[in-house]
């Protein structure tokens, strides 16, 4: 090995940056140069960013579920078919069930259907882990039986008609030049994320020094503080560059309250779906590194047997993980029929094998017992940016598929010659 | 001993698998500060008869007393709360997870949010190693990194760290070199003389010969017998697991 090489490595150990975050990382940014590129600079803009991020929202969310899926051994075939079922069960009560009761354009409309949305995912989840779990019927069969059933049954509530138009505040939950935070909000919220990210940077230093454990030299937690930092406000710079169309101007100007005159620029800020995803990431993360629960859905992948010995009830537990897969795509469905505004018979049509790859892109290996949450959300991302540039480029949906689908399997492939490599 | 009440009685213990009687009628009992060998051929229903006590396996028929009092235990959460702590011969570790998670799996430390305290779990294994296995280093990668050695040291730190009364160890020394099969040795003596009770099941007529108090000999199922091990030679021990005879004069209690 060479000394350079070696001098990098130990630069990064010491950062606490792992090499299979930074391929993710370094592909994500290839992608995204090279896309640049070609298009002549159109790729890297503020305004196809912001779309980069909320197209990404609906399987980045559903991705962090696949993690605890596909650790514990298992897969869940049915989360596009179920995004499907649950987005139409939500816009139908919206439009047709709940004007009769609360009245229409009602404040609770989408509160409740939000609710529903998320119960009903993890009800139906619930189910699922429960056939899997106690009566012994593998994932891949219960949840192919669950992709058909959610399908047809999503046809069967509106007989495959389509449901619009949605709330108008269920939708600002989709993004789109309403569904932001706006840009004082937005640099709020960059510097309260700022904050915390730092914070807990800070204590997790200070808590393992106080157990006497070498922690990282001081240089490298400031790279880190800067890192994040850098990574939240730049985004959040970005998001509040990105100006709103001329057209949307007047109604997003009385929505914020500012006085329309000529020459008012407004822009975007960050999407509610980013934030939504942001949420779901950081919870997810605590759930997988810093609950009991977590702990046990990887103890499960990594021994199922020395789990159950160690007095883990992991029938329960595939209760529980499949439920938490529902509720997320309870959340997902929310966030696409709001980005649509209507919910017709093919919403998340395709999207389970999306989930499955980006989670698998972002580490996850389908043999149990390793995966990480931010893996998966990057996976989401890198499947995104991939479609996203190609469409630029003017690639044809035919071969977007080809490249899409021959990514999978290399990234499947370099992640397995790394874990033998590091013997993880 | 005999007019102690015995720590644990498995009493007439019947289990079958698809119709093969693989532990049939076995009744062994054990004494505090006691170390009980459980000896016999591979699939003689050693191992069998022990899941039942440490709950891998739930009974067909048979009585366990704790203490004397009759003790219902269906899976290992029971087992635990009994405090009866198992070794596997596999040693049943999460290989993904680090030697802390392992050791407190099911268990874990939790910070006054409820989170799991992997800092505080990691400091109690680094004290408990220095006890056990100064050697043992690794603490922050997974144990599939680790050494046959290691492992075990993992398997029996989790065993040994939680007060356990009842310990059961099968094939303790089976993936060992001398100085760590030693080190198990010293291990068993000083549980002994903190008054734990021990069942050792092993198929090395020499350790048992070493390190128990009595053996209690299986075969296909069946027991043979529970003796003494000072009043018994390893021929009569051997006679006892392959020909399934009783010594004479060797009546265990």
């Amino acid at each position: 090995m060479q000394p350079d090489q070696n001098t990098a490595q130990n630069f990064f150990s010491k950062l606490g940056i792992d090499l299979r975050l930074l391929g993710m990382i370094g592909a994500l940014a290839v992608l995204c140069i090279m896309f640049d590129l070609i298009t002549g600079g159109r790729f890297l803009t503020p305004r196809n960013l912001f779309n980069l991020s909320v197209q990404t929202a609906s399987v980045a969310v559903m991705a962090t579920g696949m993690v605890f899926v596909i650790v514990t051994r298992n897969i869940d075939l049915s989360v596009g078919s179920l995004l499907g079922f649950i987005g139409m069960a939500a816009a139908a009560i919206q439009v047709h069930v709940l004007p009769d009761i609360v009245g229409l354009g009602h404040w609770s409309i989408w509160i409740i259907a939000a609710v529903f949305a998320v119960l009903m995912g993890a009800v139906i989840g619930a189910m699922q882990g429960w056939i899997i779990g106690y009566l012994t019927v593998p994932a891949f069969i219960v949840t192919l039986g669950g992709f058909l059933v959610y399908r047809g049954a999503m046809w069967w509530i509106t007989q495959g008609q389509t449901v619009a138009p949605l709330d108008p505040s269920f939708r600002l939950m989709g993004g789109g030049a309403d569904g932001t935070l706006g840009e004082t909000l937005s640099w709020i919220f960059g510097l309260v994320a700022s904050i915390a990210a730092v914070g807990l940077i800070l204590a997790s230093r200070r808590r393992k020094a106080s157990h006497g454990f070498t922690v990282k030299p001081v240089w490298a937690e400031g790279i880190l503080i800067a890192l994040a930092a850098g990574l939240i406000l730049g985004y959040v710079w970005i998001m509040n560059s990105y100006k709103i169309a001329k057209g949307a101007l007047p109604r997003i100007a009385e929505a914020r309250g500012v006085e329309m005159v000529d020459g008012l620029v407004l822009n975007h800020g960050v999407a509610i779906p980013v934030i939504i995803l942001l949420g779901v990431t950081i919870v997810m993360t605590l759930v997988s590194t810093r609950t009991r629960f977590g702990r046990y859905v990887y103890a499960t992948g990594g021994n199922p047997e020395a789990a159950e010995l160690s007095g883990i009830n992991t029938r329960l537990l595939t209760v529980k993980v499949f439920s938490l897969m529902g509720a997320l795509t309870g959340i997902s469905a929310i966030i696409a029929s709001a980005r649509l505004g209507a919910v017709d018979v093919g919403l998340g049509t395709l999207d389970e094998l999306r989930v499955i790859a980006a989670a698998v892109i972002g580490g996850t290996a389908l043999s149990g017992g390793f995966g990480t949450i931010y893996g998966a959300v990057i996976g989401a991302l890198i499947m995104q940016t991939l479609q996203s540039g190609m469409a630029s480029v003017g690639v044809d949906a035919p071969l977007q598929s080809i490249v899409v689908g021959m990514v999978l399997v290399f990234a499947v492939y370099i992640d397995i010659v790394y874990r033998r490599k590091t013997g993880a | 001993m005999s007019t102690q009440t015995p720590l644990v009685e498995l009493k007439n213990m019947s289990i079958s698998f698809g119709g093969v009687h693989a532990v049939d009628d076995v009744s062994v009992d054990l004494y505090p500060g006691e170390v009980v060998g459980l000896l016999g051929h591979n699939g003689a229903g050693k191992s069998t008869l022990i899941k039942m006590l440490s709950g891998a396996y739930a009974a067909d028929s048979g009585e366990i007393r704790i203490n004397g009092k009759v003790a219902t235990i269906h899976n290992p959460r029971d087992a635990r709360r009994y405090n009866i702590e198992t070794i596997y011969q596999t040693l049943a570790l999460a290989d993904n997870l680090d030697a802390a998670s392992n050791l407190f799996l099911g268990r874990e430390l939790v910070t006054s949010l409820g989170f799991v305290d992997d800092d505080a779990m990691e400091s109690e294994v680094r004290k408990i190693m220095a006890r056990l296995n100064p050697n043992f280093q690794k603490f922050s990668d997974p144990v599939s990194a680790l050494s046959g050695g290691q492992r075990q040291s993992v398997a029996i730190a989790r065993a040994v760290y939680f007060d356990a009364k009842i310990l059961i160890m099968d094939e303790p020394t089976a993936a060992l070199g001398p100085q760590e099969t030693k080190m198990v040795s010293e291990l068993i003596e000083r549980l002994k003389s903190e008054g734990i009770g021990i069942f050792l099941i092993s198929h090395d007529i020499h350790d048992v010969m070493h390190l128990c108090d009595r053996a209690s000999v299986m075969k296909n199922g069946k027991l043979v017998g529970t003796v003494d091990v000072k009043d018994v030679t390893d021929d009569d021990l051997l006679g006892m697991i392959i020909l399934g005879k009783h010594p004479h004069g060797a009546d265990g209690k």
